[in-house]
């Protein structure tokens, strides 16, 4: 057991599943001597050679194609994508390809494919270093997509990915990757996709969010406690497939959701947790199902007054917390 | 454009009469099932096809130079008789256009001709043009990090190398010194648009300059040469030495696929003079010519291909279509079907 951040958590797994399966290999941009604009992989290049650790060509649409070529010839490839901003000439090989590989060609191929691809705001990214991509991705049935929020679950989470006979995509909230701390077994471990994991238990409302939000909200419920409310937050971890299990049990139980995402509102992540609450829920609830997020613009300005505008708050949670709980 | 001058190469040590005449009746066969399809199609039981006629020499002698027992083949929608020439049976053919439960591509989920085969590394992911060349450059890259000295293929049409996936899997190629052959079947239309308004070079295979290695053309209609020309590449690719782009000039002598109607942007004159460049007719010429092939053994030919296309026309038509059932079959492998 030690304490790591995110972003060690991500390179520290990256190493194992590399030693674990000859068929591992990493390829990105700048993945190799400067060890990814993250340091997602930094020092392998030199454990595991340059044939390892790939250095691609500044092109998105070649590698997650070339991480998909490889997937159906014996690989098992970990794409980088350096930004989620830049993943858009991509999503023909993997919305387009990737996802259909299994059921194109009636189970005789599969495609044991990671994409790493870190994402979201708060970091003066402005709009092309800020993108949240998930909802894309999570439309596609073929994908499985997974936000880890702590490094626990990163690292549980990335080498499920891994051994997964089928393209994952591993969402990486980038204002996560050194601001979040936590303990992190040194044994090996897997996380299952699919599998929403209560953080904070509570009896009064139920917070649903993922990635950077979780911690947030997490923030925020510990506020709303002090008032006397006391909220439970349920980290989704997997945005395809959702727990809708989890999510319906949770909302019944306390009665009242409250859905935390970075993301635009219109037609995303909570818009189905949404629906999944109004459907199985409906005669639980004492409130109505209430969603925060961002305004309807464009992600997110350079400014730092206006992206903190933007970005949902701990601040902003609890006001909806407290509105809420009111009701 | 390369000279056309009708002229095909005679037999070689690599490839002889014989076998000549063999790949000869892989290709009529190839014409007789691609003919039927098309009347399958009129008769509303083929929902789409796209034909191989006048591309046949080409994907016939571009196989006959590769190694079936371990080299990817990635195909796309017009590689009928090269499909045929690895080994595919006319009923197997058959049941992917008429979207047959035993299609065994796809189990009837894709178009014919998508999907991927169940006894050689052949595939065809989906309808998207050009998503195939990233695709072979990641393929042979995994052949090479495990040391196997098999080859991709990769075919795609003229239309295909005006997208930004080609330039980009070449490129990336050309860096690694991949053992990969890329595969270009230039009938000159990309659907309506001719190739003066997708490319302002001469030629695709002129290209290949720009990534560091060898481009070639070649006569599509030539067996030998084309043959040649793939053997070389072959022989390059294993030796670790590198792709090659071959360019092979054909004929689509006929519209882009059953839905659509050439007449509207080629004139009389251009089609009526495609007639000319149909390669089993200069095939059969050439066999002819070099007393490879009598008039009766051609006659022959072309019988046993007819009725062998009949026999798989009524044994197809009669299977049944997939039940419901199996379409959720496959879309992961345990969780993700269902949001």
């Amino acid at each position: 057991m030690s304490e790591q951040t995110v972003i060690e958590a991500v390179r520290a797994t990256l190493q194992s599943e590399m030693r674990r399966d000859d068929t591992v290999i990493v390829l990105g941009e700048d993945v190799g001597s400067r060890g990814g604009v993250f340091l997602a992989t930094d020092g392998l290049i030199d454990e595991f050679g340059e044939n390892r650790v790939i250095d691609m060509p500044l092109a998105e649409s070649l590698i997650c194609g070339v991480a998909l070529g490889a997937a159906v010839n014996g690989m098992r490839p970990v794409a980088e994508i350096q930004f989620a901003d830049f993943v858009w000439p991509a999503i023909n090989q993997l919305v387009g390809e990737a996802s259909k590989v299994r059921y194109g060609t009636n189970g005789v191929k599969t495609a044991p494919m990671t994409v790493r691809i870190p994402y979201g705001g708060g970091v003066r990214g402005g709009l092309y270093h800020s993108q949240s991509i998930e909802v894309l991705f999570s439309h596609t049935p073929g994908l499985s997509v997974v936000a880890p929020a702590t490094p626990y679950d990163a690292k549980g989470l990335l080498a499920t990915a891994i051994r997964t006979d089928d393209p994952v995509i591993v969402l990486e909230h980038k204002r996560t990757y050194r601001l979040v701390k936590g303990d992190v077994p040194d044994e090996d471990y897997t996380i299952p996709i699919g599998k929403a994991e209560i953080k904070r238990p509570g009896t009064d409302m139920t917070i649903v969010t993922y990635g950077l939000m979780l911690h947030y909200s997490l923030q925020a419920a510990e506020m709303a406690a002090a008032n006397g409310i006391d909220v439970e937050v349920l980290d989704l971890r997997t945005l395809r497939p959702l727990d809708a299990d989890a999510i319906a049990e949770s909302a019944s139980r306390t009665g009242k959701a409250l859905i935390v995402q970075e993301d635009t509102p219109a037609v995303s992540i909570s818009s189905e947790v949404a629906a999944i609450i109004g459907e199985r829920c409906f005669f639980d609830l004492d409130g109505p199902i209430t969603r925060l997020g961002p305004p309807e613009l464009p992600p997110m300005p350079f400014s730092p007054i206006q992206e903190a505008a933007f970005m949902p708050s701990p601040e902003k949670i609890l006001a909806a917390i407290t509105k809420l709980s009111e009701i | 454009m390369l000279t056309t001058t009708n002229k095909p190469s005679d037999p070689t040590e690599q490839l002889s009469g014989t076998r000549l005449v063999e790949l000869y009746q892989t290709m009529v066969l190839s014409r007789y099932l691609d003919e039927r399809v098309w009347l399958l199609n009129r008769q509303g039981k083929a929902a789409i096809a796209a034909s191989a006629q006048g591309h046949e020499a080409t994907q016939v002698a571009c196989i006959e130079a590769t190694d079936p027992s371990k080299d990817h083949y990635l195909i796309y929608y017009r590689q009928f008789a090269a499909m045929m020439a690895l080994g595919t049976t006319p009923e197997e053919m058959l049941r992917g256009f008429l979207a047959k439960e035993d299609d065994p591509m796809s189990g009837a989920r894709q178009f014919p001709l998508h999907g991927a085969h169940p006894r050689v590394d052949l595939f065809n992911f989906s309808n998207v043009i050009a998503t195939q060349l990233p695709q072979a450059a990641g393929v042979a890259l995994a052949d090479t990090l495990k040391g196997s000295d098999a080859v991709t293929i990769v075919f795609f049409g003229d239309g295909a190398s005006s997208q930004g996936d080609t330039h980009e899997a070449m490129n990336f190629a050309g860096v690694h010194k991949l053992p990969v052959i890329f595969f270009c079947e230039n009938n000159r239309y990309a659907i309506s648009v001719p190739i003066e308004k997708q490319m302002g070079v001469e030629s695709v295979a002129s290209r290949a300059a720009g990534y560091g290695f060898p481009g070639v053309q070649v006569d599509g209609t030539d067996v030998v040469a084309v043959h040649e020309a793939t053997k070389a590449a072959v022989e390059r690719a294993r030796a670790g030495d590198g792709p090659t782009l071959i360019e092979a000039s054909v004929e689509r002598l006929l519209p882009h696929t059953t839905d659509d109607d050439h007449t509207r942007y080629r004139s009389a004159e251009d089609i009526a003079q495609m007639a000319n460049r149909d390669p089993i007719k200069i095939l059969s010429e050439l066999l002819k010519r070099r007393d490879l092939l009598t008039d009766d053994a051609d006659a022959e030919i072309h019988a046993a291909a007819k009725k062998r296309v009949n026999v798989a026309t009524d044994t197809v038509d009669a299977e049944p279509y997939p039940s419901v059932d199996t379409m959720f079959d496959h879309v992961v492998d345990s969780v993700g079907g269902n949001f």
